[in-house]
């Protein structure tokens, strides 16, 4: 804890980095309420094809995004080994299912790289930013955007 | 505490002194005479001016007071609450509940209508009161012979205030005395004649008349002229009256609070016996020969002079079986009215009749709670219900010979879950009440503004039903009650023509009924005009014109969209978003409702509602591999289609003949887009469930696993609306399950749900 309080107030930030095929992503440690492990999902109807149905979280009614659909890679196909990132993001949770959890990142501010300049839906919706760590690349994921929000109204 | 939270409880409790307030004026209106009925409602204006001035709300402090002394006259006598006075009265009833919303949210108040009420008011005040000395000036009427000060926080908050106004106490001892000691223990004739009612509510002549014994010295006379001979004789039914001469000076009250809770069953008159010509007219009314009865044998055969064996059975079965029903009341009775009855002169009377109510009182105290800290507590109690499955189903899984302690264990687990979420959820169980009192008001509003005279009678107002439920009930029945005053009661001179009193009635009643509530609306006025609904349904295209509907299909067609039959749009109802808003929203509280209409008579809309929003009954069904929960409710019959039933209609549709009629089947599977392709009906069950309108459909599922009670989950609390799917549950094996929305089911398989409505017809 004092770890944590003792970065947070010299500017740094703290991230989670996971992997999705062979790329690398992060997301605030903020938002993150829990890793778990992959359990069957009850599907949706109607939903769009990244969201893979609902679980319970104890009691809670738990949507489950597969990350790698939604950032428009192929789709995932889940196993035991598959984690479950429970996110935050104002008043709703979600479940982000990923490959494995790899990192905590603590990183400062300007460690962020803008996302190079491409035309490609990903970059504009998902991406945050780059960050270059041990000669990886770690892209950081907008959580808000991932989120459905209304598409799944229309559908 | 800071003073915002101080002022909420005040908010809080100028809530409850309005309910006092508009249930004591009704009283009035209703003829009550009682003097603490008056003191009741002083006390409540007194205690909200009073709690105002102490948080300086001056507008409200000022139209309080005009009331209030207003009221003053009518406590001194020197006002007669007739009808017109008790018309302002009301109507200055509902300004103080706006002026104390506004002092609490903020906001503006009609200022012309308060102004011209305080004149109404002082005008009352000033002309009905005699001009002698004491003649009150609006300041000097406000009693200020204070000799303690009201324990009530309010009065105690409110001693600071600039208005100089001094908490008052008055002792309820010396408004009796006034008017009663006067009179030494006064004479009364009491005739007392139960209908059978009372016998099988488990009420007792014997028990009322020896209660009533306990008042003063009395002398009882039994009619039994009414007893038919024994062959001829109905053992249920009552045939004796009563006649009591008694001596007592605990006034008419508390006579009358020995028959309270058998009032509704008897016919009761109470006559004070100075008027000594009134009461030989009243014997001589009545063809009562009285027979010198004696009460000591009444104990030793309670119901049955003849003996009648049967009877005496059949009633201690009946008082056995309500026994507890009546105590459950009692209990509520006190409870709700337990700050009333604390000060209330003849509460204490009947509780002094009544041990039960005794004993109930001391126990029916309460507390205020936070909703926020019950609804967690049900929430976490959700969750140990849930947990309590999972842990029972691993338990069974792994524990082949089922006989070990741990079974047992679990088992008194589950009995003691069910019974704290039973506990819990009726926490949040309240009494109708508030709502049917804000109904009183709607009433009164539209009557003014439509020029009719109405009457809202209720009933059952005690009875309980979940919150959440309460609050969503008040849109659509204040809907339907205008709806009613509007559209369903006639002008006066129509009601006049047609043989009815001029004053129309409009009745709410609630009641249980096998684990939902039952409101029923109805009014006496014209009823549904079927011709002309018909007619509006030809011209919007709802029906086909040679369409051949019944009477009740008729009638439901008020609830279909942009459906509205008045000649012209009114302020008050008639926008064309009428009844079918009343539908959906009582649909949405998993509820139904029904109309019959009776021309002349008037009509009846019933609505049955669950009891609660937290659980549900459901069938568990399995769809395409996915297990699925379909409400109870919605279910009429489940069958296994025969091949030979099932009949294809056109290129995709299918129906299924059910007793010589065809019903369309619906795949659930397809619908929730869980399969591409329609399944075989034949490998399947089919449930046939009520649609909206009244039609029926057919929903295909794969098989049923069972009968279950799920815990209702939000879907959109984490996710959002899914088209087809009410909620989620959580099973015993801690998976998800979804469950149906069945009318959007129904709505989807129709493509363009209302306008083929049509088919209604030629599939019935």
């Amino acid at each position: 804890m004092s770890y944590l309080a003792k970065n947070l107030t010299s500017g740094a930030r703290e991230l989670i980095a996971f992997r999705i095929g062979d790329q690398e992503f992060c997301v605030n440690i903020m938002s993150v309420r829990e890793i778990r492990g992959w359990t069957p999902a009850t599907p949706m109807p109607h939903a769009p094809s990244y969201v893979l149905g609902v679980i319970n979280l104890r009691g809670a009614v738990l949507p489950i995004i597969d990350l790698s659909a939604r950032l428009g890679m192929k789709p995932a196909e889940p196993t035991v080994r598959h984690v479950i990132i429970v996110t935050q993001v104002k008043n709703k949770i979600v479940g982000l299912l990923v490959e494995a959890v790899s990192d905590i990142l603590t990183i400062r501010d300007e460690d962020i790289q803008p996302t190079p300049d491409m035309s490609s839906e990903f970059e504009r919706t998902f991406a945050r930013g780059v960050l270059a760590i041990d000669k990886r690349m770690i892209c950081l994921i907008e959580l808000e955007a991932v989120f459905p929000q209304t598409e799944s109204e229309a559908a | 505490m800071d003073m915002n939270e101080i002022k909420e409880i005040f908010f809080q409790e100028c809530e409850e002194q309005l309910a006092e307030l508009e249930s004591g004026l009704l009283r009035l209106n209703d003829g009550d005479r009682d003097p603490e009925t008056v003191n009741a409602v002083f006390r409540a204006v007194h205690s909200i001016k009073g709690g105002a001035g102490a948080f300086a709300l001056d507008d409200l402090v000022s139209f309080a007071h005009v009331f209030e002394t207003t009221l003053d006259c009518v406590r001194s006598n020197k006002l007669e609450p007739t009808q017109d006075v008790l018309k302002v009265m009301l109507k200055s009833a509902d300004v103080l509940a706006d002026l104390t919303n506004v002092a609490r949210d903020g906001g503006s108040v009609d200022q012309a209508r308060s102004a011209q009420l305080i004149r109404e008011l002082e005008a009352l005040a000033k002309g009905e009161a005699p001009p002698a000395a004491e003649a009150p000036a609006p300041k000097a009427a406000t009693p200020k012979a204070a000799s303690a000060p009201k324990p009530a926080p309010v009065a105690a908050a409110a001693a600071p205030n600039d208005e100089g106004f001094v908490p008052v106490a008055f002792s309820f001892d010396d408004f009796g005395g006034e008017e009663e000691a006067a009179i030494e223990h006064p004479a009364y004739e009491v005739i007392f004649k139960p209908k059978s009612e009372l016998y099988t509510k488990g009420n007792e002549a014997t028990l009322l008349l020896r209660d009533l014994s306990r008042l003063g010295e009395m002398s009882i006379h039994c009619n039994m002229d009414s007893l038919p001979p024994l062959d001829q004789m109905d053992p249920e039914a009552a045939y004796f009256s009563w006649k009591v001469s008694i001596k007592t000076d605990r006034g008419e009250d508390a006579i009358r609070s020995v028959f309270e809770f058998a009032e509704w069953d008897c016919e009761l008159e109470l006559i004070a016996a100075d008027a000594g010509e009134g009461a030989d007219g009243e014997t001589e009314e009545l063809p009562m020969q009285p027979v010198p009865f004696d009460l000591s044998a009444l104990d030793e055969e309670p119901h049955a002079p003849l003996g009648v064996v049967e009877e005496e059975e059949q009633i201690a079965a009946a008082q056995a079986v309500t026994a507890a029903q009546t105590a459950s009341n009692v209990v509520q009775m006190a409870a709700n009215a337990s700050r009333a009855a604390a000060a209330d002169k003849g509460a204490a009377a009947a509780a002094a009749a009544q041990n039960n109510a005794q004993q109930a009182s001391a126990a029916g105290q309460t507390i205020r709670v936070d909703l926020d800290r019950v609804d967690r507590l049900i929430n976490l109690v959700g969750e140990l219900v849930i947990n309590q499955a999972m842990l029972s189903q691993s338990v069974i899984e792994n524990d082949s010979n089922g006989v070990s302690s741990i079974n047992m264990g679990l088992e008194e687990l589950q009995q003691l879950t069910r019974e704290i979420q039973d506990s819990v959820m009726a926490i949040r169980a309240q009494p109708v009440k508030p709502v049917f009192q804000r109904m009183a008001r709607t009433v009164r509003e539209i009557a003014d503004i439509t020029g009719k005279s109405v009457r809202l009678v209720t009933e059952g107002e005690n009875t309980e039903v979940d919150k959440t439920v309460i609050d969503k009930l008040a849109e659509p029945l204040t809907h339907m009650i205008r709806n009613a005053v509007d559209h369903g009661l006639e002008m006066p001179e129509k009601r006049l023509a047609a043989g009815k009193s001029v004053e129309g009635t409009v009745k709410l009643t609630a009641k249980h009924r096998s684990g939902r509530i039952v409101i029923e609306l109805s009014d006496d006025g014209a009823g549904i005009n079927r011709e002309k609904v018909r007619q509006k349904a030809i011209d919007n295209d709802l029906i086909a014109a040679d369409a051949n509907l019944s009477d009740e299909e008729i009638d439901n067609l008020i609830f279909h969209a942009g459906f509205s039959t008045a000649d012209k749009v009114s302020d008050l109802s008639g926008r064309g978003v009428g009844m079918d808003v009343v539908k959906r929203s009582i649909q949405a509280l998993g509820g139904r409702i029904n109309i019959s209409s009776k021309p002349g008579q008037g009509s009846v809309f019933t609505m049955s509602l669950p009891l609660t929003l937290a659980v549900l009954d459901g069938m568990v069904v399995t769809v395409a591999g996915q297990t699925l929960v379909v409400p109870l409710t919605a279910i009429v019959e489940t069958l296994q289609p025969d091949a030979a039933a099932i009949h294809s209609f056109g290129a995709t549709q299918r129906l299924i003949s059910i007793r010589n009629s065809f019903c369309p089947l619906v795949d659930v599977g397809r619908i929730l887009n869980f399969r591409a392709t329609q399944a075989n009906p034949v490998e399947g069950v089919a449930l046939l469930v009520e649609s909206e309108g009244g039609g029926q459909r057919a929903l295909m599922v794969d098989a049923i696993q069972g009968q279950r009670q799920v815990v209702i989950k939000s879907l959109e609390a984490n996710y959002t609306h899914v088209p087809g799917i009410a909620a989620a549950t959580i099973l015993g094996d801690g998976r998800v399950a979804l469950i149906l929305d069945v009318d959007a089911v129904v709505a989807a398989s129709r493509g363009q749900p209302l306008h083929l409505e049509t088919s209604l017809a030629a599939a019935g």
